[in-house]
């Protein structure tokens, strides 16, 4: 089956086409090159005046795994307001802040996105992680293994281990856990919580292994480029969410030395001490240090306002937080010498000073950041807001007005504390290509995708161009996934499976004989079943393992 | 496939499907189809894992008949009801997916038949959320241990594994304080090996709440007046409550299931209350035991593919989730439904209820009933016949189940996604 896609207005970074007219021809799954003309083709969408961008990429979004589960089973007040019900293509589920796998599957697709990324997968958690995320169709999956709390790693670092045995253990946890990269979320400190540490700094030594944050984070990001792992260290730093943590962030990313470094939903990581209230915007300092070091990348996590849950590994900082829990009922779990989770609902509210003033920050973060590249939209999903609030996200981008509208209904001492409203800048098509396709398939290693060259995978969205960006962007015209049209008018014409992105990186398999000493001992699984087979993934028909390649 | 005869086959790591700690370290032998645990089954697998297969078929109302036809009388019922009752739920997760599958096409109710414990639970989660642990953090961190209402009995090698275990990251097993509170108790398995008895609070089941509410208001910094709590010295309590403050890593145990009389959700949830207020400055965490015949996997795979967990009614075409109305029992008993499917692949001990409409069972072949269903159809063990996955009684950890013999019964999981074709 040979497709034309016709006359549409063409955004794709990668090569460096900013709004052409442009034919695209797909073919198997695969965007084609232009075929000769004695070839018939068997179908044409005339896309004139459409705007046309490959299918887009989630980075850090939490859909599957314990803790979405346990939010989910949390929430049926929320759940009972946003109910789905069946329709001859696809399942019933509910929405909104932990929506149900299926659900949730069909809205990214309906929102132009065909690939979506579980960052925080405990090792001891994947399986079920992977069944959930098998569980979500239309789009292609992948997942981060967290490491950086779990016992086996630090005991490594305190025994002095060499980076090599490091990199084994890392390398081994991706390949048996089917993760494509590796993530630390609080370095330490859900560990240090267990041993009933409250607090972390970058310095401060975990009580019973002597390590600090700043031993982890070096080291993990050592082993990560050591292994070929096109993703770097995808870091949830210390001190989520406290006053003053700016100056955390800002020691961090002089802490890699140059190393490559994504720092995760970093507007909870950018709050000075400055004002009558001792809560202020550090976005213009963490920004001027993720310009001038080319090795950071980062993720914004912004605050909307409204109802939602947040979902997070760090038991330290989420037990900090349950004091605020809306409605209040919260859950803090320690997991199997891995992790931990927390669970605690939040509302954000656009008349508190606080959260109006995080709502700011995330803004300036993304308007004060000049490379679209190494910045990318999230809202940290469902922690910051759920996901469905991208296209309203877009629009604060790249509409001032609109953005200076919505400024003037926040709480006036936030809005007086914070820059936005003397930033001009307005995010251009070009610019939203970038942060949400281009860049996040180059920093994943996503190969053949977030692009519209000939040989890539034909994930692509066509809008209709529409003066309201939220409008735009709410509503796709058409979403093909493998070269198939799965979406007409912001509605699932057909649903696929998706699949599953992973990384093989080699290692020294002789790494096993003290892992299988350590889980014979210590752990409650044998080593041979903590590992997820390929026919795990693939069995229920759910969808095909992806492999790409380490660089 | 046929087993090639005499043939001795060892099989290393094998978990184990029939309670839900799911202990992995099985090493079972397959002769001539012929399945022994050879290491580390507790007794009462051994007898489950040993059970030949017997010779069963198919059958409508008794009278046997082919695996089509039965496959296609039980889509009729199904088809031809306005109200089913998809029941039992002892599957694993592939089998779970596929009764989700089905029930939203045919506006179903879902329930499992340890729903009872498991809601206890849930509401719990629902109300005021807690601070849990999971069995390799109890393993390893755990020096103060309460069971609070259960003995563990149910979950064998709970003691052996996770409580008096050979090998601890931070603790010496030695020192574990153990306590239990509650009627009906063995509490023998709570002697350390070095002989160490552990403290007993007798009292009824009904009563643990009122023991842990005072010992929350003593914690907090109450005095109280009243000499004897539910037949418990006051100094007793006094003495344990300081003993939980000084804990390192503290860990209340409960089985939801075996806190069996009207509002048990209220001990569970002083119960959480009460390892809240210890965190606040040491820690202390919850454990459950539960879920057997799947359970936990039952209530995960709801909540994910409809987002409320178990009890869910989808006769609107989306999800309703209502722990009372949705129940078995009250459906069977108020004539709310007109036809009722009961999955059991786990264990032949759990009959399905007897009503008075069209049944269909999906049973392992020795399931014995005290009825003719409309049809019956033997199915499969999910970890025996066929490989599959369970999530463990802590909600975290979920293990590979494998295939150990050749079974000409089909799994829920296919027997169900063909009745969806015919559907
Ligand atoms: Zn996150």
């Amino acid at each position: 089956m040979l497709i034309k896609l016709s006359g549409g207005t063409v955004y794709d970074p990668v090569h460096g086409i900013n709004g052409e007219k442009r034919d695209i021809y797909l073919q198997d799954g695969y965007i084609t090159r232009k075929p000769a003309s004695s070839i018939k083709i068997d179908k044409t969408y005339d896309l004139n005046g459409k705007i046309i961008m490959a299918g887009a990429i989630d980075i850090h979004t939490h859909i599957g795994g314990g803790k979405v589960n346990i939010a989910r089973m949390m929430l049926p007040e929320d759940h009972r307001a946003d109910l789905v019900s069946k329709t001859k293509l696809t399942r019933s589920g509910c929405g909104h802040a932990a929506p149900s796998t299926l659900t949730a599957g069909y809205r990214y697709a309906e929102m132009g996105y065909t690939a979506c990324f579980e960052p925080a997968m405990l090792p001891s958690n994947a399986r079920q992680a992977h069944m959930e995320m098998a569980d979500t169709p239309m789009v292609d999956k992948g997942a981060y293994a967290m490491l950086g709390s779990d016992d086996f790693f630090l005991r490594m670092l305190t025994a002095k281990k060499d980076r090599e045995a490091i990199s084994d253990y890392v390398g081994w946890i991706i390949n048996a856990t089917q993760a494509i990269a590796i993530k630390v979320v609080n370095p330490g400190g859900i560990n240090a919580f267990k041993f009933n540490q409250r607090k972390l700094d970058l310095d401060e030594q975990n009580e019973h292994y002597g390590v600090s944050p700043r031993e982890i984070i070096k080291s993990l990001a050592r082993a990560v480029r050591e292994l070929g792992v096109p993703h770097p260290l995808h870091l949830h730093g210390c001190n989520l969410g406290v006053p003053g943590n700016m100056h955390t962030t800002l020691d961090t990313i002089r802490a890699v030395e140059g190393m490559p470094l994504h720092l995760t939903h970093v507007q909870f990581h950018s709050y000075g001490t400055e004002g009558d209230r001792k809560f202020s915007s550090g976005a213009a300092e963490i920004a001027e240090a993720v310009n001038s070091n080319p090795n950071i990348s980062i993720d914004v996590g912004q605050v909307l306002f409204g109802q939602t849950v947040t979902a997070s590994g760090d038991t330290m900082r989420q037990y900090a937080g349950h004091w605020h829990a809306h409605p209040k009922k919260w859950v803090i779990m320690d997991i199997e010498c891995d992790a931990g989770c927390g669970v605690v609902p939040f509302k954000y509210r656009d008349k508190n000073f606080v959260n109006a003033l995080q709502w700011a920050i995330g803004l300036e973060l993304f308007l004060l950041i000049n490379d679209p590249w190494r910045i990318f939209l999230t809202t940290d999903h469902p922690n910051g807001a759920p996901f469905t609030s991208y296209p309203h996200l877009i629009r604060l981008l790249m509409d001032r007005s609109f953005r200076n509208d919505m400024l003037a209904t926040i709480n006036k001492g936030a809005a007086a504390a914070s820059i936005l409203s003397s930033i001009d800048r307005e995010y251009t098509l070009y610019e939203i290509a970038t942060m949400t396709r281009a860049a996040p398939a180059r920093s994943l290693g996503l190969k053949n995708r977030g692009h519209l060259g000939g040989g890539a995978i034909a994930d692509i969205t066509v809008y209709n161009n529409i003066k309201n960006k939220e409008k735009m962007f709410e509503k796709p015209l058409y979403v093909f996934k493998n070269g198939e049209e799965i979406v007409k008018n912001g509605k699932i014409v057909k649903v696929v499976t998706g699949g599953t992105h992973t990384l093989r990186p080699d290692y020294d398999k002789s790494i096993e004989k003290s892992l299988k000493k350590y889980f014979d001992r210590y752990m409650t699984v044998k080593l041979g079943n903590f590992k997820i087979d390929d026919d795990e993934i693939v069995e229920h028909g759910n969808g095909n393992i992806i492999v790409q390649p380490c660089t | 496939m046929k087993t090639k005869t005499h043939q001795t086959i060892v099989l290393n790591e094998v978990p184990c499907p029939f309670c839900s700690l799911i202990c992995d370290d099985l090493v079972i032998q397959n002769k001539d189809s012929k399945l022994t645990v050879k290491e580390n089954g507790c007794a009462k697998v051994k007898a489950h894992f040993a059970q030949p297969l017997p010779d069963s078929t198919p059958a409508l109302k008794g009278k046997s008949c082919s695996i089509d036809k039965a496959i296609k009388a039980a889509a009729t019922i199904l088809k031809q009801s306005s109200a089913p009752l998809i029941a039992g739920l002892g599957t694993d997760i592939g089998g779970m997916r596929s009764v989700m599958h089905l029930a939203d096409n045919i506006g179903a109710t879902i329930d499992h038949m340890h729903s009872d414990g498991v809601i206890r639970n849930t509401l719990v989660l629902q109300d005021l959320g807690w601070v849990m642990t999971t069995m390799a953090e109890i393993k390893n961190r755990a020096d103060f241990i309460i069971f609070a209402g259960t003995d563990a009995s149910n979950y064998p090698r709970f003691f052996e594994r996770v409580i008096w275990n050979k090998n601890s990251l931070f603790r010496n097993i030695k020192k574990r304080k153990i306590v239990y509170i509650g009627d009906k108790l063995k509490t023998s398995t709570g002697r350390s090996p070095e002989g160490k008895l552990p403290t007993v609070l007798k009292c009824e089941q009904e009563e643990i709440n009122e023991i842990i509410s005072v010992l929350h208001a003593i914690i907090a910094g109450n005095i109280i007046q009243t000499p004897k709590i539910a037949g418990i010295s006051l100094a007793t309590l006094l003495k344990l409550a300081k003993q939980m403050q000084e804990a390192k890593y503290g860990v209340i145990v409960w089985a939801p299931g075996e806190l069996n009389f009207p509002h048990a959700e209220l001990t569970i949830q002083s119960i959480c209350e009460l390892v809240k207020y210890l965190t606040r400055t040491t820690r202390f965490a919850g454990f459950t035991l539960a879920g057997a015949d799947g359970a936990m996997s039952a209530n995960n795979v709801s909540a994910w593919q409809s987002g409320f967990p178990l009890r869910v009614n989808f006769s609107k075409g989306f999800p309703r989730h209502d722990v009372g109305r949705n129940s078995t029992k009250s459906l069977l008993k108020n004539k709310e439904v007109d036809a009722l499917m009961w999955i059991s692949s786990f264990s032949s001990n759990t009959r399905p209820p007897k009503a008075k409409i069209p049944t269909v069972v999906l049973a392992t072949p020795e399931a014995k009933l005290d009825f003719k269903p409309d049809v019956f159809i033997p199915v499969a063990t999910p970890g025996i016949d066929h490989s599959g996955q369970l999530i463990r009684t802590d909600n975290v950890v979920s293990l590979p189940l494998k295939k150990l013999r050749d079974s000409k019964y089909m799994s829920v999981s296919d027997i169900l996604n063909r009745i969806i074709e015919l559907i």
